[in-house]
């Protein structure tokens, strides 16, 4: 398998960024001066105390918000720059997200429920639950297609997020702490699973945790304390 | 369409909730069905009326008679092509409830003034044979149970203050749906002749219908009709039987105006409800809408889903309203025979179902810019 | 004495948390208690006119009042009597006299066309002529602008009712009779009643403007006494000179106004039944999900010993408290906007406008407020059972 931090340029590429939040008449600043590149197809770990940023340095990389100051630019696109309608396309095409609360919409069966982000492409319902079966077959849940989310444990939850979070095959896959409502075997069939898609399907992953043990599964951690980059590790 | 589940989803979310919403919303379609069923049985012959005849009666009042001689001299004015006359008979058939109008009439140039009553061709010479035989309308007939052969005592106490009998020989339907076909009609010789026994009203009829040649010169031909009179014992009042119904609905009341106003607080009431249900629905999800927009879900098709959402609701109770309420009209008159007719217009059924989307635009209108204009971020926070 | 107070106090605590609640839930909240205002203004508003239409058909008639009729007739435009026959009537023993005379007034009646006010096209009115006793045989009549006509004269008083429909009908204007103008000299009231809607002159006058002869249709009398009438009906029905039908003025206008009122009264009653539906479906989605927005709260409290019974009827103590203010808000609208409006519609007994008023009258108010506390009491139940049902252990992790 080839190394994937060998593979040409970098994937995302976060340059002097800053965010500010205004409550009432107090200016928080959530991050300063970061700066930060991720090649394609590599495993990052984000770990940081509460309120270090790192939730928000996610948002910002997955095109959810903008940056007060700086630039962010994935897979060559300056998604700073771009309004929200063409953010929100930009997101449908290239990012997965993996919730730490699943998010599953509770109304939709598994499988439809994993079908959410096909349905923003011009895709054949054939050609959709293609897709799906085979999404659903990597996390290993096709027999739990019509259940709905109340019928699943929660690990089994979170197996339909990726799936939906893989399903269009993005450039990026973004999970904020996936395993943070998961008991520890649960957990660690998640991180079995992201650790899979990241090194036999080369599938790029940035993972904001607090747990040691999920960011021992990363290729690299890096820490944010009071929105600034503190210190990195390879492991 | 494709995103019909996650928009049927979301409705049965809270199926309890989702029911009451459209119960309530049925009922008020249905309240509105009964509504238009009740304005047009109460105003509805102003639009059936025959936009080529002209109704003509003495001037000073209604009930006052006028000359059969009247009728010759009518048709002789420019712009008439024929005339025939009614007379209020006020007969009474069993108990003064069981009300109906009764009329006699000369059969030919009656039927020929009114072509939406509709006589098999047997029956009219049956009653052309028949000096004392009556028609009377399927909605009288059906009431009583009336048949063909039937003899049936009437008693007026205006003409000889006695129960005259009818033969019934035919019973005529009518062509359109609001025809009133309440009324029995019976022959004017016979009539005449038998209050001979009593010493007035010989020789006069309640009112006359005049057809015109040109619809369009209706006006001109009433205003010549009246100058024909004008100075003789009884002078006239004609007028289009559009404008006659029409003055005849006013003193009924302002029905369309009652109608409206109720209907008013109808919707208003069910426009409050459902939309306490939507923004509700809406507050609940904040969190799943954000996590479709981190999809990738546009403002624009989030607005549309939840739009979608609410007129999906107000269109199915809508819908279901509509229905019932012409199942329910289509029984036939609640108060027993005090209305003309009673139905439910196919074009108020069409009004009904554009105010249904109606309704559900503007409940969603207002929880649907509040989950387009979302934060994804904050939304997130918030499931 | 302790657990029943105690008990009190319970209902009294949840219930307080309840209404406090209720700035939180302020948009469903007022969707049911306007819908349910929007139930009580309907229900009143539509049965005010049935109301209305009846008081003013039976404010004519006090027990001694009678009318009589050619036998046969139900309405006075049907019936017919000669000038012996309404003498012989006004002598029948029974009948109040005084110095003129019996009070007994022959009558008859012709419909004339006049404009409308409101909508300009021609409407019907009687134009009655009356004896000398015609004031003192009806109830509550009196000259309320101007004078009464001069016997003989051709002249006119009108009723306020007639007056506020009809255009030209003050004191200085003019009625149309026949190609003849007369004046209206005077305006009479009749508190409110049928009398009202009508024009009055001389009946020698209209027989004569009219070519009736000397044919009246009706004959009103004022008796010695309500007790007085049987014996009186009696006399006239047995007399072989008379066919004769004697009624009491308040029945014969009871049967006159039936038809209407039954048509106005079932209307409303299908319409407010209806409407009543839709907000007891209102009132259950509202409280269902006030039930559902609270429940861990619920189930704090019932873990802290609040009995379940207390649950219940707080709920739908909370319940009945927005009814009734539904109702009353809706009951008050229904007064203001309603009570004595003035409108008018057709008699269909004499083919004639009757003016009348809407009457918001006490029992509807009554019985407005009576269908908002069922509604409240209905919308309550249900979600008051599911919350004191729920089993508390799974309401407390409820988010």
């Amino acid at each position: 398998m080839s190394d994937p931090i060998l593979k040409a340029g970098a994937l995302v590429r976060v340059d002097g960024v800053e965010k500010i939040f205004h409550r009432g008449s107090e200016d928080i600043h959530v991050l300063s001066n970061l700066t930060l590149q991720v090649p394609a197809g590599e495993f990052l770990a984000l770990m940081g105390p509460s309120g270090s940023g790192k939730s928000t340095l996610l948002n910002l990389i997955g095109g959810l918000d903008r940056p007060t100051k700086g630039t962010v630019e994935v897979a060559g696109d300056r998604i700073d720059t771009l309004s929200d309608r063409q953010l929100a396309a930009w997101r449908a095409r290239h990012i997965g997200f993996v919730f730490q609360l699943y998010n599953l919409m509770p109304v939709l069966t598994a499988e439809r429920n994993v079908e959410l982000p096909l349905l923003l492409t011009s895709l054949t319902k054939a050609q959709r639950q293609k897709h799906v079966e085979t999404a659903l077959a990597m996390v290993g849940l096709s027999h739990r297609a019509k259940h709905y989310p109340r019928t699943l444990s929660g690990g089994e939850q979170q197996r339909v997020g990726i799936a939906r979070g893989i399903v269009t095959d993005p450039t990026l896959l973004l999970c904020d702490e996936p395993t943070g409502d998961l008991d520890r075997k649960a957990g660690d069939e998640i991180l079995n699973l992201l650790q899979a898609l990241n090194r036999e399907h080369g599938k790029t992953i940035i993972m904001v945790t607090h747990d040691p043990h999920a960011s021992a599964r990363a290729a690299r951690t890096v820490h944010l304390t009071k929105g600034r980059l503190t210190s990195e590790a390879v492991q | 369409m494709k995103f019909f589940h996650l928009i049927w989803g979301n409705l049965n979310r809270r199926k309890l909730r989702t029911s009451l919403t459209l119960l309530s919303i049925l009922v008020a379609f249905v309240l509105f069905g009964f509504l238009c069923a009740i304005k047009q049985a109460l105003v509805g012959g102003v639009e059936l009326a025959g936009v080529d005849r002209l109704i003509v009666r003495h001037k000073v009042s209604i009930i006052q008679l006028l000359p059969e001689s009247y009728q010759t001299r009518m048709e002789r004015i420019p712009g008439v092509a024929a005339a025939a006359h009614q007379t209020w008979f006020g007969g009474i058939y069993q108990d003064p409830k069981n009300f109906f109008m009764q009329c006699p009439v000369v059969p030919e140039q009656f039927m020929a003034m009114f072509p939406e009553f509709r006589l098999p061709p047997e029956q009219m010479k049956a009653w052309l044979a028949t000096r004392t035989g009556a028609i009377v309308g399927r909605n009288t007939a059906d009431r009583f149970k009336w048949k063909v052969g039937d003899k049936v005592p009437i008693m007026s106490p205006i003409w000889l203050r006695k129960t005259w009998e009818f033969d019934i020989v035919g019973i005529f339907e009518g062509e359109k749906k609001g025809t009133d076909t309440t009324s029995m009609f019976f022959r004017y010789d016979y009539f005449d002749e038998a209050r001979k026994a009593q010493n007035w009203g010989t020789g006069q009829v309640g009112w006359y219908t005049i057809r015109v040649k040109d619809p369009a010169q209706a006006a001109n031909v009433a205003k010549l009709v009246d100058q024909e009179f004008e100075n003789s014992p009884a002078e006239t009042k004609t007028e289009p039987e559009g404008a006659f119904a029409q003055g005849f609905a006013n003193q009924v009341g302002n029905i369309a105006f009652i109608v409206a106003g109720i209907l008013g607080a109808v919707f208003f009431t069910i426009l409050l409800v459902t939309g306490s249900t939507m923004s509700q629905a809406v507050r609940e999800r904040i969190g799943e809408l954000g996590v479709l927009k981190a999809i990738g879900f546009t403002n624009g098709q989030v607005l549309g889903l939840v739009l979608a959402e609410s007129c999906l609701l107000t269109m199915l109770g809508g819908g279901l309203g509509l229905a019932l309420a012409w199942l329910m009209t289509a029984r036939g008159d609640p108060t027993g025979g005090m209305l003309p007719m009673f139905f439910f217009p196919v074009r108020d059924v069409l009004i009904g179902l554009g105010l249904s989307v109606a309704l559900g635009v503007i409940t969603g209108m207002l929880p649907a810019q509040q989950a387009m204009r979302l934060r994804v971020a904050d939304a997130l926070r918030r499931m | 004495m302790n657990t029943l107070l105690n008990w009190f106090s319970q209902i009294g605590s949840i219930a307080k948390f309840g209404l406090m609640s209720i700035p939180q839930r302020r948009g469903s909240v007022a969707a049911t208690v306007i819908g349910i205002a929007g139930v009580v203004l309907v229900f009143v508003g539509v049965l005010s006119i049935a109301a209305g239409f009846r008081r003013a058909m039976a404010n004519s008639g006090s027990a001694d009042a009678a009318i009589i009729l050619r036998s046969g007739s139900d309405s006075e435009m049907v019936s017919g009597f000669g000038r012996n026959e309404t003498r012989i009537i006004a002598d029948t023993p029974g009948i109040a006299r005084n110095a003129a005379g019996p009070l007994a007034s022959a009558e008859l009646f012709v419909i004339i066309n006049l404009p409308k006010r409101s909508t300009g096209t021609d409407a019907n009115v009687p134009l009655r002529g009356v004896e000398g006793a015609a004031t003192a045989v009806r109830d509550n009549l009196k000259i309320a602008e101007g004078r009464m006509f001069e016997w003989g004269k051709n002249e006119v008083i009108v009723g306020a009712g007639a007056a506020r429909e009809f255009s030209g009908l003050e004191v200085g204007g003019t009625v149309k009779v026949g190609r003849e103008s007369w004046p209206v000299v005077g305006v009479f009231a009749a508190n409110g009643g049928v009398a009202e809607s009508e024009i009055w002159t001389d009946a020698k006058v209209l027989q004569a403007a009219y070519h009736r002869g000397d044919s009246f249709q009706s004959v009103y009398a004022r008796l010695n006494s309500a007790g007085a009438f049987q014996q009186f009906k009696d006399a006239l029905t047995s007399n072989p000179q008379l066919s004769v039908k004697v009624l009491r003025q308040s029945e014969h206008y009871a049967a006159q106004s039936e038809g209407m009122t039954r048509l106005i009264t079932t209307l409303g009653f299908i319409i407010a039944f209806l409407m009543a539906i839709g907000a007891v479906f209102g009132a259950l989605n509202t409280m269902y999900s006030a039930v559902a927005a609270r429940t861990r709260e619920i189930a704090t409290l019932r873990a802290l010993g609040f009995g379940s019974g207390a649950v219940v009827i707080a709920l739908m103590i909370e319940s009945l408290v927005l009814a009734l203010l539904g109702g009353a808000a809706g009951a008050a609208l229904a007064y203001l906007a309603f009570n004595n409006f003035h409108a008018a519609t057709m008699n269909w007994q004499s083919f004639s406008q009757v003016a009348f008023a809407f009457a918001v009258t006490p029992q509807l108010l009554v019985q407005g407020i009576v269908w908002a506390t069922l509604i409240g009491l209905l919308g309550g139940l249900l979600p008051a059972i599911r919350a004191a049902r729920q089993p508390i252990a799974a309401a407390l992790r409820e988010l």
